[in-house]
């Protein structure tokens, strides 16, 4: 796998790991990018990683670019064609109540996919997903990847309000939105959990590379652990 | 505790310090102030650290009653500053005394004001910082309220005057910028640019954009001729400081401090971080030229400016 460091601006450079979305990448970036963290604490001041890529943003005053950029370059090459993995990352597991009534879109994906209602809930919980970025809003998790069997595009005209906690579908990706905002994903549940708390350590329950899964849970439970009809 | 109250609060007048760092990764953007010259320069002239919590002004148009003695300092645009309907002069500290109305009106020239008073707004810290970011709710006034400033609101101010008999500050008028309409912006090819064909190019650095008043902190949306690009979308990848992306329509938005971490429209490089200063004075309407930067030059520039303001 060949790796490309490149500068970006005064301050950051950019890493590209590779140029197609793969999970082993994923896994693969976290390890880097914690790496990098640790190493450079004071030197660097963000570090974003996403599907194929790590952006570093560093203190030009402290950091000698042409070293960063050898050495990312080094330690890059040496994980991206290493066989061990980070050994930090962590499964999480979010119960969600997949019903109509908190899932707007949960029947017409079923109808659209020849599927039943039940078909569709357990294809999306049976799996295992890895975040594979975080962005978008606070706390917003990027899940990859959905069964080919429920993937559907984003709705061709975002709507004003997406209920916090709303599970949603886009292509193969799955996420929870953390907060209410407006959004295009596809709808099919809805999870009680608080998913960014600025008060509690940390503050979201997983970083890039970690592993989640969803439970289907009742209505009695979803109300139980504070969620809203 | 001593503070200044808000009489009236202008378009958009927001808590800004230097940012909020080492967040990107929750989805948090940085925030801070849109110009880092006036913004330092505020600070300086009071002898505050850079990282002292400001009042950034957009556009003018606000008035404060001192609730006590304070010593301040006015930097950025134009907006033909007067104490109790007196002149005064921008880019120098100076005293309000209690009772005395500071009024800004409507901004001549430049787009954003920085007022600082000695020692700092006293607004509380989120991730260390009270820099207000609108759209992820922090900063400002409140821990979770990322709120813009109202009328009726106090501003803190963690120091009280005591007249120590030194003089007021003031800038060098070769250091205070001349604002215009138009601007000319270096830009740092990177990212995508080697997808950007001769001829995109081409239209992209010989053709003026304007300044689109769907503007904001979060992103300036520019008007002109439509760069053609045959990539459509790359995946989504974190977005530096000054990224310039295009969306489908080939208009460029160069994105700022409020930006969003992750993107994945094609970008032809960033615009330099000097740049970016005399950006955020451009008011819509703004004619805005591109030219292509050297990024050791425009580093060794930054460099410059970082050690200057001990950033």
């Amino acid at each position: 796998m060949k790796v490309e460091v490149c500068r970006v601006s005064e301050t950051s450079l950019i890493i590209y790991f590779g140029h197609s979305i793969d999970l082993e990448l994923i896994e693969r970036i976290a390890a880097f990018s914690q790496m990098v963290q640790e190493r450079y604490q004071d030197k660097i001041y963000e570090v974003i990683p996403s599907y194929t890529t790590l952006l570093i943003e560093y203190y030009p005053l402290k950091v000698d670019v042409q070293e960063l950029t050898q050495r990312c370059q080094r330690e890059a090459d040496k994980i991206a064609n290493s066989d061990i993995l980070s050994s930090k990352q962590k499964t999480v597991t979010f119960p969600v109540y997949y019903h109509p009534e908190v899932a707007p879109d949960l029947q017409n994906l079923a109808s659209e996919k020849q599927l039943s209602v039940e078909q569709v809930i357990q294809l999306h919980s049976q799996r295992e997903y890895t975040v594979c970025a975080i962005g978008f809003a606070p706390g917003f998790a990027f899940l990859g990847t959905v069964d080919a069997q429920i993937a559907t595009p984003r709705h061709a005209e975002p709507r004003l309000k997406v209920a916090k906690g709303s599970v949603g579908i886009a292509d193969q990706q799955t996420a929870i939105y953390p907060q209410e905002t407006p959004g295009g994903w596809k709808i099919i549940g809805n999870c009680p959990v608080e998913l960014f708390n600025i008060n509690s350590e940390p503050m979201m329950p997983f970083d890039v590379g970690d592993k989640v899964r969803f439970e289907p849970i009742s209505r009695e439970k979803f109300l139980d652990l504070g969620g809203v009809v | 505790m001593s503070g200044l109250q808000v009489m009236s609060s202008g378009m958009l007048s927001l808590i800004q310090d230097l940012g909020r760092y080492g967040v990107a990764h929750h989805g948090l953007s940085t925030g801070g102030p849109a110009d880092l010259h006036a913004h330092c320069w505020a600070n300086q002239l009071l002898d505050n650290p850079s990282n002292a919590s400001v009042l950034e002004i957009t556009m003018g148009n606000v008035s404060f009653l001192a609730l006590d003695d304070i010593l301040m300092s006015l930097t950025g645009a134009d907006t033909n500053p007067q104490v109790d309907g007196e002149p005064i002069a921008t880019w120098r500290s100076f005293l309000l005394r209690k009772g005395q109305t500071l009024k800004l009106g409507y901004a001549k020239t430049g787009f954003r004001s920085y007022l600082a008073v000695a020692g700092g707004i006293d607004a509380p810290k989120v991730f260390g910082s009270s820099a207000t970011v609108v759209r992820n709710q922090l900063g400002g006034l409140g821990v979770q309220s990322g709120r813009a400033i109202q009328k009726g609101d106090i501003l803190p101010v963690c120091k009280t005057y005591t007249n120590d008999g030194k003089p007021f500050n003031w800038v060098p008028r070769l250091f205070i910028p001349k604002y215009s309409d138009e601007v000319s912006l270096s830009v740092i090819e990177s990212y995508q640019s080697h997808s950007f064909s001769r001829q995109a190019k081409q239209t992209f650095y010989a053709n003026p954009y304007q300044i689109s008043d769907k503007s904001d902190r979060m992103g300036i949306r520019l008007q002109g001729n439509p760069v053609q690009m045959d990539l459509s979308g790359v995946i989504s990848e974190g977005i530096a400081y000054g990224s310039i992306q295009f969306p489908s329509n080939g208009q460029p938005i160069i994105l700022l401090n409020d930006r969003q971490t992750l993107g994945g429209y094609p970008k032809i490089g960033c615009v330099s971080r000097m740049s970016l200063m005399k950006l955020a004075q451009a008011r819509p309407g703004s004619l805005i030229h591109f030219y292509r930067g050297d990024i050791e030059r425009e580093t060794e520039a930054y460099c410059e400016f970082m050690n200057f303001f001990s950033l």
